[in-house]
């Protein structure tokens, strides 16, 4: 037995004087395409809706509030799917943002948000962490879609013209600033303002 | 023997009953049937519900019917959350939004109790608009409505005859 995992403990250290450096080489290679496609596929495969919906905290909670906004139900039949929104496209800052959610399936295990009552106090503390996201990157996935450079303003109504013409156009405000609980219940407002004047005064 | 005299008895009030009153012809109505609501689809078949009308979303402040009339509201309102947790409304019409948002600031009736007494904040028993304020959509009215603005019938149909007591 020991002699065994002796043996192949020597393969493994030494490869290259049991192996031919071109096996060696092309082998890598393949397995490389293997891994890195596999790896590829299963993490698509976690930005799926049947995968981020196969849990009850996101199927009776955010995903049924979804149904019933513009983002799922509307005249044309294009939608959003949660990765539009929540995962970014770069692939970098996808990585990023699937390491970060390693945190939410900890609060899976631990059934952080398993009832309705619990996702309720806990809604506040997850929008801020979207909002505070799409703040940051220019609500860079709600422009993913919605182009600024193809919006034509006079197609839209009067009040959309002047807040885009004032707050858009000139970068004060990004789409986040005006456009929340667009595809999901908004939480506690008045606490959200509490919250982002605390953030305001706070010094940076 | 009982149950012979009792069906007798039945039969001769059964008899006696329908030579009396004979049961009323149901009358059937020159026009066909008619519904505000349903048209002239019958009652015992779906009506085709019409369109939804679009809301007016022109942004042009409206008129009102009569004095105290809450204004109705000049766009739409799709989607809007208005619930314990948020008030979309409030988002713009809020006194410390408006300055930014342009749009019309709550009215300070709404800062007062039903005792009269002014907050500092919004009103509990205002604090949902669509109690008062609605959108409005270019539709046919279903019935006749003949109001009119106290000043109009003051002013309107000037010295006239007045009319002969006895008709309503």
């Amino acid at each position: 037995m020991f002699r065994l995992i002796k043996r192949y403990w020597q393969t493994i250290n030494r490869p290259s004087t049991y192996y031919s450096l071109g096996f060696l080489t092309l082998g890598g290679f393949i397995a490389g395409v293997v891994f890195w496609g596999a790896f590829n596929t299963a993490l698509e495969m976690t930005s799926t809706e049947a995968f981020c919906t196969g849990c009850h905290e996101m199927h009776d909670n955010t995903f049924a509030e979804l149904k019933t906004t513009i983002h799922y139900s509307n005249r044309s039949g294009v939608r959003a799917i949660c990765s539009d929104c929540h995962v970014p496209h770069n692939w970098t800052d996808k990585i990023a943002r699937k390491m970060q959610a390693s945190k939410e399936v900890w609060a899976k295990v631990f059934g952080t948000v398993n009832t309705r009552e619990k996702f309720q106090d806990k809604r506040l503390e997850l929008a801020e962490h979207e909002w505070r996201r799409f703040k940051a990157n220019n609500s860079l996935e709600c422009r993913n879609c919605h182009s600024f450079e193809s919006m034509d303003f006079t197609r839209q109504s009067p009040r959309a013209q002047n807040a885009h013409q004032r707050f858009l156009v000139t970068g004060e405000k990004t789409c986040i600033d005006c456009h929340k609980g667009i595809a999901h219940e908004l939480p506690n407002m008045t606490q959200a303002m509490r919250d982002q004047q605390l953030r305001d005064a706070r010094p940076k | 023997m009982r149950s012979l005299t009792m069906f007798i008895a039945f039969i001769s009030v059964s008899l006696f009953v329908f030579s009396q009153a004979a049961p009323a012809q149901p009358v059937i109505p020159a026009e066909p049937f008619h519904d505000a609501m349903r048209g002239t689809t019958p009652i015992d078949e779906e009506a085709k519900p019409p369109l939804i009308a679009p809301t007016e979303n022109k942004d042009v402040i409206r008129g009102r019917a009569y004095a105290q009339q809450p204004p109705t509201i000049p766009h739409k309102i799709d989607g809007y959350q208005l619930d314990k947790d948020a008030n979309r409304c409030l988002a713009c019409h809020a006194r410390s939004r408006a300055a930014d948002s342009g749009a019309v600031p709550v009215g300070i009736s709404h800062y007062l109790t039903r005792d009269d007494l002014t907050l500092g904040s919004l009103s509990p028993r205002r604090y949902f608009c669509t109690q008062c304020h609605v959108p409005q959509a270019d539709a046919k009215p279903l019935v006749g409505n003949t109001f009119t603005d106290v000043e109009d019938v003051r002013v309107a149909p000037g010295p006239s005859a007045p009319q002969s007591p006895g008709k309503k």
